[in-house]
């Protein structure tokens, strides 16, 4: 069969149900990324509670890492099937993507599937490797998984930083020629800045809705020394990584504004190409220039506006708009409260104790998850209509086939149905008494 | 160069049929396992499986990922068209993955006895789901081009229907064989002897399964048939039977590792056989020369491929080795601990908590990073995020570690609370 034959067969076709694709699409992300920050930051956290056991003898750390790592393994195995689903999604809903452009962004992938291997082996080995392996080796064998999580991502997002910023091809005749996969991959400027401002979004969100959980507790009057050593190293993580994220999220700000200028448009709804662009905080607050300060750090640059691109070809404003600020707005909130933790922890060597501070707490860790999510919708609903940026149409990628929505909504139901699974989980986890944790000292003598 | 990607595909599919697929068939067995005994053949099949079936699993993704960056334009004819069957696998794979997580929270028999229906019923839906994709393949009814085959016949056919049900049944007989050989490891005869018979009706279902395959591929699939009864096809064929004949007689005999190694030989055999009846061809009409993506891009996966494998082996074999040596089975003594708190506490450093200073640098760091991440550009930015990065993880350990001014007076709450 001749090349431009193949070429053609994938060429656009009539798809009802594009939005509908979209939204599957997009609810199955929603499902997994939460579970990609505790695959990232999770293991992190209780390798370095165990470590402290090690370090300190104190065995309170060693029950709190024993305990974690068991909703770790819960996490990951949810984790392994909505990653699985998002992988079948990329052929059973974009074909004409995949037709086109597996070959470019392959490798990635390829790298992540060892990655994933490699987390699942590992995983798997300090999980069910307590008591059961020499107590510095069981230490070590976290360490793959703390590594496989940050390369497992960096595989993943590389992938997305090429959709975003895509080169390393040509396009002749509706067919990616010339290709280097390793430039396009790891040469791309969005790849460091994607990267960076999801593992620090990692920290922010398994540290918050840890501390959440555990933060309800405290209000509770539980101030025991296993609840105070969870709540210090959770909220310690995300305290620590909050504010860095700030300064993450200017970085990529003004690299969006050099490379996708459309897409910074629409954080602001900036309609004409402005010369000292204002910044507009609802509800109609408007600091002049400020736009122009933020995306290139000079109050008299020049901001690109929609109208130098037809309607066609812009992004649906109001959502990107929305989740920009939401995300902007939750995160400089979550930053506010990191500062008052890490005050209060560090000058006074202990937690806060203002009732209103775990308030915020409580509710800090579900924002952080909106927060997680505005910001994932600011970044790919912002690249609509393109699925690689500039190149190639989302319509152009969809599937022919029939039945997206009986699809939509049996995946919905089954979501649904796992959510609720993994609450039920986690609530069993937390009512088991935590002597089922408790050291090796007592085990030892009720086994032997 | 283009065909060393589809041999590495096969690979991938065998070693999934054979791992997976133990995978898959344990999960039919729980179907079977009910009442009393029933409890300790399920809990044997749990704990046998439970620590493996994600790394058996990733095979699958292998075998995705590798189809479409090197193949894309035939990857993306077969999803798009054998689409219903794909999704149901795809549900199939997360009821299987949630079974396995809810497993974690069941506390009584009741719960764990709903949680392994699930289990069973999504173990069963999968292997059968995928047995239909390879069908539609098998028996050309993927044309190329975005869903331009049949969206119902592609995979409600003769020969789908008997791959899948051929891939149930030869799950069914792998799980039994390897669960058999590790009852037996942990010296527990009766449930050893319970997966033998099942390991033996198994091997005999899917022996008539597969012997029933020829006639209904001579009049469904043509092209499979003439390319599995001539030639090379045929050689990989009569193996598969022959290695497959070999296996039942081992079970028989109780040597069941043998009989893995005979099992899975037959697998290998057979997928191989598959690849060889079906070439030069991928699709009807296309050919995999002409279906295979540039040079290039085959060269970056094979390299990411090696690259890969030289972590991946060493930490798979580590695991089978802790597996198989039976180091996780709960009847192993655990390693011995400290034997008391306070033998614990005297091994401990004097050092542990970091000081104020320590945590008051780390910030300092991080700040700097961040200040010259804010007002640079280009490289003094890349230097800045690398400060600041290193910096923020200095900070995490050194006020984490911060001793606390209270003492610890009571270190787990009180039962009542």
């Amino acid at each position: 069969m001749p090349l431009d034959l193949i070429a053609s067969a994938f060429g656009p076709v009539q798809q009802e149900y594009l939005l509908e694709a979209r939204q599957m699409q997009a609810m199955s992300f929603v499902a997994h990324i939460p579970l990609v920050c505790f695959g990232v930051a999770f293991p992190a956290l209780v390798v370095f509670a165990e470590w402290r056991h090690h370090r300190t003898g104190d065995p309170v750390y060693r029950t709190l890492a024993r305990r974690w790592s068991k909703i770790m393994l819960a996490l990951f195995a949810v984790g392994v099937v909505s990653g699985t689903i998002l992988s079948f999604e990329l052929g059973l809903l974009w074909p004409g993507f995949m037709a086109t452009f597996g070959d470019v962004f392959g490798l990635g992938f390829t790298l992540e599937g060892f990655s994933f291997f490699i987390e699942a082996i590992f995983i798997a080995i300090y999980v069910y490797g307590w008591d059961r392996l020499p107590p510095r080796t069981h230490l070590l064998t976290g360490i793959p998984v703390i590594l496989s999580g940050i390369t497992g991502s960096f595989f993943v997002i590389a992938v997305n930083a090429w959709m975003n910023n895509p080169s390393g091809f040509k396009m002749e005749n509706g067919e990616a020629v010339d290709i280097d996969p390793w430039g396009a991959l790891f040469g791309n400027s969005y790849l460091a800045h994607e990267m960076v401002h999801m593992y620090v979004a990692a920290y922010i969100v398994a540290g918050f809705l840890l501390a959440s959980i555990y933060g309800w507790q405290w209000l509770k009057g539980n101030r025991s020394h296993y609840v105070r050593t969870a709540l210090t190293i959770s909220l310690t993580a995300a305290a620590v990584a909050a504010p860095v994220q700030l300064i993450v999220g200017d970085w990529a700000a003004r690299t969006v504004a050099e490379e996708q200028p459309i897409k910074l448009a629409s954080f602001e709804d900036l309609q004409e190409t402005t010369k000292g662009a204002p910044f507009d905080i609802p509800p109609g607050i408007e600091i002049p220039d400020m736009l122009s300060l933020l995306a290139f750090h000079d109050p008299n640059a020049t901001v690109t506006g929609l109208d130098s691109v037809p309607a066609d070809d812009r992004p649906p404003v109001g959502i990107v708009r929305t989740s920009f600020l939401t995300m902007v707005a939750i995160g400089s909130l979550l930053a506010a409260l990191a500062a008052v933790f890490l005050y209060v922890r560090v000058r006074k060597r202990r937690l806060p104790e203002s009732r209103w501070f775990w308030r915020a707490t409580i509710v800090a860790g579900p924002l952080s998850v909106v927060a997680l999510i505005a910001g994932w919708v600011t970044t790919e609903v912002g690249r609509q209509p393109w699925v690689v940026y500039g190149v190639m149409r989302t319509e152009d990628a969809v599937t022919g086939a029939g039945g997206i929505p009986i699809g939509y909504a049996t995946l919905a139901i089954v979501y649904a149905g796992v959510l609720a699974a993994v609450i039920w989980i986690l609530r069993r986890l937390a009512a088991r008494p935590l002597a089922e944790d408790a050291p090796t000292a007592t085990e030892g003598a009720a086994g032997g | 160069m283009a065909e060393i990607p589809i041999v590495l595909i096969l690979v991938g599919l065998a070693a999934y049929t054979v791992l997976g697929g133990a995978d898959f068939g344990a999960g039919l067995w729980e179907l079977t396992a009910r009442g009393e005994r029933g409890a300790a053949l399920r809990d044997h099949t749990h704990r046998s499986m439970a620590p493996v079936w994600e790394a058996n699993h990733v095979w699958l993704i292998f075998v995705l990922v590798m189809a479409w960056t090197c193949y894309p334009e035939a990857f993306s004819s077969i999803v798009s068209t054998l689409t219903i069957p794909l999704f149901v696998a795809g549900v199939g794979i997360i009821l299987r993955g949630s079974s396995y997580a809810l497993r974690a929270g069941s506390a009584t028999p009741r719960e764990e006895g709903r949680i392994s229906l699930l289990f069973a019923f999504s173990s069963v839906l999968t292997p059968f789901a995928l047995g239909l994709v390879v069908g539609g393949i098998a028996s050309n009814r993927v044309p190329v081009g975005n869903a331009q085959g049949d969206e119902i016949t592609s995979w409600f056919n003769g020969t789908s229907l008997l791959i899948g049900v051929l891939a149930v049944a030869t799950a069914a007989y792998l799980a039994a064989v390897y669960l058999a050989a590790d009852a037996r490891r942990m010296d527990s005869e009766d449930v050893a002897e319970a997966f033998r018979k099942r390991a033996l009706i198994a091997g005999v279902v899917a022996g008539i399964l597969a012997a029933a395959g020829p006639f209904i591929l001579n009049s469904d699939a043509p092209d499979i048939y003439d390319g599995l009864t001539s030639g090379a096809g045929l050689v990989a064929l009569l193996a598969s039977g022959a290695a497959g004949v070999t296996a039942l007689a081992l079970v028989a005999k109780r040597r069941y590792g043998a009989a893995r190694i005979a099992a899975a030989t037959a697998v290998a055999a057979i997928v191989a056989g598959w690849g060889l009846a079906q070439q030069p061809e991928i699709l009807p009409g296309l050919t995999i020369d002409e279906a295979a993506a540039s040079d290039t891009a085959i060269t970056a996966v094979l390299i990411g491929f090696a690259v890969g494998l030289l972590i991946l082996v060493p930490s798979l074999l580590y695991l089978f080795r802790l597996l198989l040596s039976g180091r996780f089975d709960p009847a192993t003594a655990p390693w011995p601990g400290p034997a008391s708190a306070d033998e614990a506490a005297a091994s401990a450093d004097p050092n542990a908590h970091s000081s104020l200073r320590t945590a008051l640098i780390t910030g300092a760091v991080t700040a700097l990073g961040a200040g010259i991440t804010f007002v640079s550009d280009g490289p003094l930015r890349s230097v800045g995020v690398a400060l600041m990065l290193v910096g923020a993880v200095a900070c995490f350990l050194a006020v984490a570690s911060l001793d606390e001014a209270e003492s610890p007076a009571v270190p787990f709450p009180s039962p009542e609370q």
